[in-house]
């Protein structure tokens, strides 16, 4: 019984431990992004690596989480006489929520994953001791452009898997199901309002975005420098990026309002 | 880094797309507009605004030509409106101005009536002749009330 | 060590503490390490070879002690500090640490598109002579994934060299290579001591090569360092160093006969 209390007690301070170095790290990194040079071929290349490479994904769970709204919507709303609110349903389903929080869970396991890897193989390779010899700090080099990289992109897949899953839930719902194509276009326009539905998805995306960029650098740049350490800064990444973005998730929803 | 032409072109694709879908999504789906500094900002005073909200549309027959900037008290205690409405409109000195819902219990806006005199307002301007919203409980109480008291005359 | 050594000293250890965790690595080390020599830094696993070069390079701090390094007191200096120092060294990691995502053309080239305002035609001048001077021409668009181990040592051995440091620090340069690899690699670091004149810190545990290449010698023995000239160490009478020169010299395969078994000790 001690025993196990005492193991609660090291892992809540392991727990701040973390997060303090989470929190210097972050510094180095903002430190690194107003120091000269501006790497702009290697945040261009990250923008590739994290980007365009995952568009395939966010693009096709996107149309098929779109469909679903319009499958399962229609299937709700027909009940109640309501078929014709598909549009606002499917759209306001993914611009709050879906969209943001799906599309950086989707980023965190593959771009996320990724980030970790490659970080931590450059620690276990000494490639980072190896840039610290010739002068040149790693945060600047790797580590800065990928967060940066990552930030930037989440809004943007964001958006794009909320436009997929419009389409989809419009070739559901429209297509398969009946409902009118201009009423499912009306009924999306007037629920949605920008101020408190679009800029608060937007702001969440841009909040994940800074999430998943942090955690996944950060674990790639302290893993154990053997094979064995990078698999599990990997997989943490992946586990603490996914219940980081849900929680903060709750926070935001709360604190934008309505 | 070795630069390739094909993957700098494929990400400046990439993100104008993403720029895209987010211009799509907050104007045609969220309905956000743009907003220049030239447009016609006229006031309205009200004894009750019935719960209409900052950014509430303003309607002429039906079409929005504007939106309710804010709303503060005046030093009458009456409600003051400040309408933002679109710069190129000629609306007469006795329009009116009247809070309206949207259906039975849908959002408050307002919809003005235009009037018959040549002389047009100007920014800055009070709209003088403005008709309250109505609030239902206060109608339900007036017929409530005036069924109690109906006496022959 | 006579004072003549002393003032040629281009790296100074005075008492050097150091432990990762619990576990002591070095005790009390105070040894120099002259200039425009060669030096190895001999000793089994664990005995702290690499991370005398690590204390040098600034990578890690000493708990205790002075590190001189060209003239700079490095034992507490921040990182920015340190790469003031950097720019005198250059080092040469055991697996290349080799960026590898970029070719071997941009790996050499980045050091130089870092620091100096070269135009693209001198930088490509620069790396090819350097390629050259360690025999591999040729190799421009290849990743270090393409390399065998032999080629990647001397592409990192190219990189370090290629900014013109005044020390270079080269870790296990021996490890993982067929005897005529380690043959080609000796070569080449004695012949760019001799042309360049650079200060080289090596750590090994190969003995031959060591014996055959070095101006000194530190042995890092777990009771103390014991500093000399190849000629002093296989002489000393001291049992420790006979005992680890004959117990390291049984181990390995003989570099003039290529699998051979073990032999009995040297006569």
């Amino acid at each position: 019984m001690i025993g196990v209390v005492r193991d609660l007690g090291y892992a809540v301070l392991r727990f701040i431990d973390h997060l303090g170095k989470l929190t210097i790290f972050t510094g180095q990194i903002v430190r690194a992004l107003v120091t000269p040079p501006v790497r702009v071929r290697v945040f261009v290349a990250e923008l590739f690596n994290l980007g365009v490479l995952s568009l395939v994904i966010i693009c096709v769970c996107g149309l098929a989480v779109g469909m679903v709204l319009g499958l399962q919507g229609y299937n709700t709303l027909v009940r109640f006489g309501a078929e014709n609110s598909l549009g606002a349903v499917v759209g306001l389903s993914l611009i709050r929520e879906l969209g943001p929080v799906l599309t950086a869970l989707l980023t965190t396991g593959r771009a996320g994953s990724a980030t970790t890897a490659e970080i931590g193989t450059m620690v276990a390779t000494e490639q980072l001791d190896g840039l610290r010899m010739m002068s040149v700090n790693p945060i600047h080099l790797v580590v800065m452009p990928k967060t940066m990289a990552m930030i930037c992109v989440m809004p943007l897949l964001s958006a794009l898997f909320i436009v997929f899953g419009l389409a989809g839930g419009y070739f559901v719902g429209v297509n398969l199901m009946g409902v009118d194509g201009g009423t499912y276009i009306a009924s999306l326009q007037s629920a949605v309002d920008y101020y408190d539905d679009v800029a608060g998805s937007l702001l969440k995306a841009l909040v994940f975005g800074v999430l998943v960029g942090l955690i996944a650098t950060y674990r790639g740049y302290t893993c154990a420098p053997t094979s064995a350490g990078v698999s599990s800064a990997t997989t943490s990444t992946v586990v603490i990026g996914s219940v980081s973005v849900l929680i903060f998730d709750y926070f935001i929803t709360a604190l934008w309002g309505v | 880094m070795s630069r390739s032409p094909t993957r700098d072109f494929i990400v400046g694709l990439f993100v104008v797309a993403g720029l895209g879908a987010m211009a799509y999504l907050s104007m045609n789906v969220g309905g956000y507009t743009f907003r220049g500094d030239g447009g016609l900002t006229l006031f309205a005073a009200f004894d009750q605004t019935g719960g209409l909200k900052v950014r509430a549309p303003v309607v002429i027959a039906g079409v929005r030509v504007g939106q309710v900037d804010s709303i503060a008290l005046d030093t009458n205690f009456r409600a003051r409106a400040k309408l933002n409405l679109e710069s190129t409109l000629k609306l007469p000195v006795d329009t009116s101005a009247s809070i309206v819902t949207a259906g039975l219990l849908g959002d408050r806006y307002i919809s003005l009536q235009l009037g018959g005199e040549e002389r047009y307002l100007q920014p800055g301007d009070e709209i003088t002749m403005t008709e309250s919203a109505v609030i239902l409980e206060r109608l339900i109480g007036k017929l409530i009330h005036s069924t109690d008291v109906q006496k022959p005359e | 060590m006579n004072r003549g050594a002393e003032e040629d000293a281009h790296v100074t250890f005075t008492g050097v503490d150091m432990a990762f965790d619990d576990r002591a690595v070095l005790r009390g080390l105070s040894c120099q390490f002259p200039r425009g020599k060669i030096s190895v830094i001999l000793g089994g696993s664990g005995s702290g070879k690499t991370t005398v070069l690590r204390l040098i390079g600034g990578l890690v701090h000493p708990q205790r002690g002075c590190i001189v390094v060209a003239g700079h007191d490095i034992s507490q200096l921040s990182e920015t500090q340190m790469y003031v120092v950097r720019a005198k060294l250059g080092m040469m990691f055991q697996g290349g640490a080799l960026l590898d995502s970029l070719t071997i053309f941009d790996n050499l080239a980045f050091p130089l598109r870092e620091h100096t305002r070269m135009g693209e035609a001198e930088i490509v001048a620069e790396v090819h002579a350097n390629l050259a001077a360690v025999g591999l021409s040729g190799v421009d668009d290849l990743l270090p994934g393409q390399l065998s181990g032999g080629m990647i040592k001397r592409a990192a051995l190219a990189r370090a060299i290629i900014t013109h440091p005044e020390i270079l620090l080269v870790d296990e340069p021996f490890s993982g290579l067929d005897p005529i690899s380690v043959k080609r690699i000796e070569a080449l670091l004695h012949r760019i001591n001799r042309e360049r004149h650079i200060t080289m810190l090596v750590s090994s545990h190969h003995i031959p090569s060591t014996m055959r290449m070095a101006d000194q010698v530190v042995l890092l023995l777990p009771e103390g360092p014991v500093a000399g000239s190849p000629a002093e160490l296989q002489r000393s009478a001291d049992p420790r160093v006979a005992g680890f020169l004959n117990e390291e010299r049984e181990e390995e395969p003989r570099p003039e006969t290529p699998g051979a078994m073990h032999e009995g000790a040297a006569p």
